[in-house]
């Protein structure tokens, strides 16, 4: 039987004000909240939020067959917590259908596993605790910031508990391959892997309104015969989008979500299911291992880190923000943290692209390197305030040493004591 | 296909862009091998590059008829033109000229320059092309800027053949809107006499169209270009303790100088180990100079005066920053010749050159503080000098006159088989 697993992905960053040079060391607030709250409100009242009634009506119309996995980030549940509230309430809704899974997925959209792992693991770790706290769901299933997977993130990731990491099926890694099967990670054998079919996927994002497809027009009909006619064995179609791909990639008057909506009843009439990917993980056995050493993504023609690390900008970007990681890990300031979080975020790096750069308000990849590092000389200096560049990072290193060691010893030593009380009771 | 070309200045004898945008075309056209150019500038030098075209120094056609020997022709027009060209020129003489002061030959003399007699030398510019436009065979006309528009007009008159006027700037351009009513006259009665208009930029072309009234069917962009270095590898960036930003140009109310002081003003108030430097001369040296003063900067600020030749490449690869915050400029090619030797490039939005660059920064040339903001950028963190540096290179080397002079040649044969 085939198996459908759709996933929506929803992340918006903080949009980042006008910073001039001459304001590094004043002024240290670097976000524009009224443009960030305009985009929000906008991706929310044209996309998120009709998605979501969507997905809701098609949850009871299927009678709960309809299955399906929402990535959110932690930035993104901060803002609709501030400026669309209503976000929250229906997330909570389709949270207790059961019929949909939040997915872990780094709190700040950020690179973190590719360049520092602590920080990665803060990351997944407090976007979890967040989707605690604010749906009550306990993410299983890693959504990587735009999909990224190394065989090490896998392994690491696995370490922290999670089952199942989803990637991009990408071309030169599975080439003969299909994607539409289960894989297990060569970084972890207990780590599954689910593979993005980028065709299908990409035939909703950039082609279901393009006159010059060849399918067009796309209807849910077709579709699900698409679907449907895959080879026998191909049992998971992994149909992974942007969410909004629907509402602004392919505005409603498309009718992109009326399609969305009638496809269940197609999908289901030709006897194929929908799982989310926590259900495809447990469900099925994975037939064959994924192996990649390098950096594979969703994005870009070459499906690899290039369009957020390639150029030299991007680089010198990311190399000053992650080499004060440590630092900011051993900082308590609350202020310095959140902007350390945000910072973080790879829109940043993509609008420093030379080619694509993606739904940027700059004017070329070198105007917003210039905004993005200006803001980060500011904010590595309130860092060398807190820990100043004098105290070796070797150093430092030791000092931390020693503080988690005790920190160990404490534990330990705290199980030690608690047993022997056990024992003196008994 | 013979194309007769009107310019005023051609290389090495050069005082602007009009100079070196006119060879680099013509080298361009030149091609292709069907292309035959000739070029009349005013006053020839001896010294220019003829391998591909063909020049004729509008001082030795003559425009009034003098009787004279075929050994006293040689005598006088050695080096410049053989006597069976001289006496050719002399039978196309059909006006009377003789209100014109002329010399023994019948020729007239130019400076080759832009005096205050300008207007003169337009008008006997003028004179002369009648006589060529009887005298010569050619397919096209095309007359490079507005001080050689009357001798094309006059010249398609005489001929019948099509016009292409070449607008390298408009006086909008020079007088920031304060416009000169005889020169506007002048390229408003070229423009509309043209069969086919060529603007060096989309920026240009708007003006032609909006401040000209012409019809925008007849007026297309051909961005300039520029020539390949003969030797890079000669220019090289000493090792310095101080990043150098260097502005490279006439120091006048169009380039925008002023602008390029307050930013430095901005990234001296906040940084050390930059220094600025404004190459040139112009009207508002001593402007600029005071300007310098008041702002407290002189210390860091340095005027070396007018660079000529390979200075002005030397210049440009030892330093960091090139900025031109032009005010309007149709083109502005110095951007590009900054580019090639490595120089990251500032410039402003008003440049025509800004349409076809995507590794320079650009800013409005008022908005100083995104200016120094950019300054500040090159200079401190090194990934944006080392890809506007690289990419930078890369790209202006890929645009070619070459390029350009097949787009001026569709046009002709747009404008001869009338499919434009």
């Amino acid at each position: 039987m085939k198996n459908i697993c759709f996933c929506f992905q929803m992340h918006a960053p903080y949009r980042l004000k006008r910073y001039r040079f001459f304001e590094i060391g004043h002024d240290h607030y670097y976000y524009d909240d009224m443009a960030t709250e305009e985009h929000v409100n906008w991706l929310v009242n044209t996309s998120y939020l009709p998605l979501c009634q969507t997905i809701k009506d098609m949850i009871n119309l299927s009678k709960g067959k309809f299955h399906c996995a929402i990535s959110v980030s932690g930035t993104m549940i901060e803002m609709f917590e501030q400026f669309n509230p209503e976000m929250i309430d229906i997330l909570k809704e389709l949270a207790a259908t059961k019929a949909v899974e939040f997915l872990a997925t780094p709190y700040s959209y950020s690179l973190a596993s590719e360049y520092n792992a602590s920080e990665m693991k803060l990351q997944f770790k407090k976007q979890g605790e967040l989707l605690e706290n604010v749906l009550g769901v306990k993410a299983q299933t890693v959504f990587n910031t735009e999909l990224l997977y190394t065989d090490e993130t896998a392994y690491q990731l696995n370490k922290l508990g999670y089952k199942a990491i989803m990637t991009e099926g990408a071309k030169h890694v599975i080439s003969w391959k299909t994607p539409n099967k289960l894989y297990q990670s060569a970084g972890a054998p207990k780590m599954k892997v689910l593979l993005r079919n980028t065709n299908l996927s990409d035939e909703l994002s950039f082609h279901f309104s393009d006159p010059n497809w060849p399918n067009f027009p796309m209807d849910a009909e077709k579709y699900a015969n698409q679907l449907k006619n895959l080879p026998e064995g191909e049992d998971i179609i992994n149909i992974w989008v942007g969410a909004e791909t629907f509402g602004v990639r392919q505005n409603a008057g498309t009718g992109i979500f009326d399609f969305l909506k009638a496809l269940p009843y197609y999908a289901l009439e030709r006897e194929m299911g929908f799982m989310t990917p926590a259900e495809v993980a447990k469900k099925l056995a994975a037939e064959d291992v994924l192996s990649s050493p390098y950096p594979l993504t969703w994005s870009g023609e070459a499906k690899d880190l290039s369009v957020y690390a390639g150029n030299d900008l991007q680089q010198e970007a990311i190399h000053k923000l992650f080499a004060v990681a440590e630092r900011v890990h051993l900082c308590q300031d609350k202020a310095l943290k959140t902007n350390w979080l945000r910072l973080q975020d790879v829109n940043y790096l993509h609008y420093m692209n030379h080619i694509d750069q993606g739904e940027t308000q700059y004017e070329s990849a070198y105007d917003a390197f210039i905004n993005y590092m200006n803001v980060l000389s500011d904010f590595l200096q309130t860092v060398e305030e807190q820990y100043p560049t004098t105290i070796e990072n070797e150093e430092l290193n030791e000092l931390l040493k020693t503080i988690r060691n005790q920190e160990e010893e404490i534990q330990l030593l705290k199980a030690k004591l608690k047993k022997s009380k056990v024992e003196s009771k008994k | 296909m013979k194309a007769l070309m009107f310019g005023w200045e051609f290389p090495p004898h050069i005082l602007g862009g009009l100079g070196t945008a006119s060879y680099g075309l013509t080298r361009g056209m030149a091609q292709q091998p069907d292309m035959e150019i000739t070029f009349v500038i005013p006053k020839p030098w001896g010294d220019e590059d003829q391998s591909f075209l063909r020049i004729i120094g509008a001082n030795s056609v003559p425009i009034v008829w003098k009787e004279n020997s075929y050994d006293y022709v040689k005598q006088r027009m050695e080096g410049k033109m053989s006597p069976e060209e001289y006496f050719h020129f002399r039978n196309g003489i059909h006006y009377d000229y003789r209100r014109i002061g002329t010399d023994d030959l019948g020729c007239v003399g130019f400076s080759g320059r832009y005096p205050d007699n300008l207007i003169e030398e337009i008008g006997n510019y003028e004179a002369v092309a009648s006589v060529l436009a009887h005298s010569l065979e050619f397919d096209i006309i095309h007359s490079h800027d507005w001080l050689t528009y009357p001798a094309g007009v006059f010249a398609k008159q005489i001929s019948g053949k099509p016009l292409v006027i070449h607008v390298h700037a408009t006086d909008f351009d020079r007088s920031r809107g304060n416009v000169n009513p005889t020169v506007y006259a002048i390229e408003k009665r070229g423009m509309d006499a043209a069969d086919h208009i060529i603007c060096v930029s989309n920026l240009t072309r708007r003006t032609v169209i909006e401040k000209y009234g012409i019809d925008p069917r007849k007026v297309s962009t051909v961005h300039n270009a520029v020539e390949p270095l003969a030797h890079p590898e000669e220019f090289t960036k000493p090792e310095r303790k101080d990043k150098l930003v260097t502005f490279l140009g006439r120091i006048t109310m169009q380039k925008g100088p002023e602008y390029f002081v307050e930013a430095a003003a901005r990234v001296l108030s906040k940084t050390d180990g930059v220094r600025f430097v404004m190459a040139g001369s112009g009207d508002k040296m001593a402007e600029m100079i005071d300007l310098v003063a008041k702002r407290g900067i002189a210390d860091k600020f340095h005027f070396p005066g007018f660079m000529r030749g390979k200075q002005v490449q030397e210049m440009l690869a030892m330093s960091d920053v090139y900025i031109m915050p032009s005010v309007s400029e149709p083109f502005g090619i110095s951007p590009l010749e900054a580019m090639q030797v490595g120089c990251p490039s500032i410039i402003s939005h008003q440049s025509g050159c800004a349409e076809i660059l995507q590794h320079a920064i650009k800013t409005d040339y008022w908005d100083i503080d995104a200016m120094a903001d950019a300054i500040y950028a090159i200079v401190k963190y090194p990934a944006m000098y080392k890809s506007l540096h690289e990419l930078g290179m890369a790209e202006v080397n890929n645009i070619k006159w070459s390029d350009a002079g097949l787009k001026v040649r569709r046009i002709y044969d747009g404008v001869i088989n009338h499919t434009l």
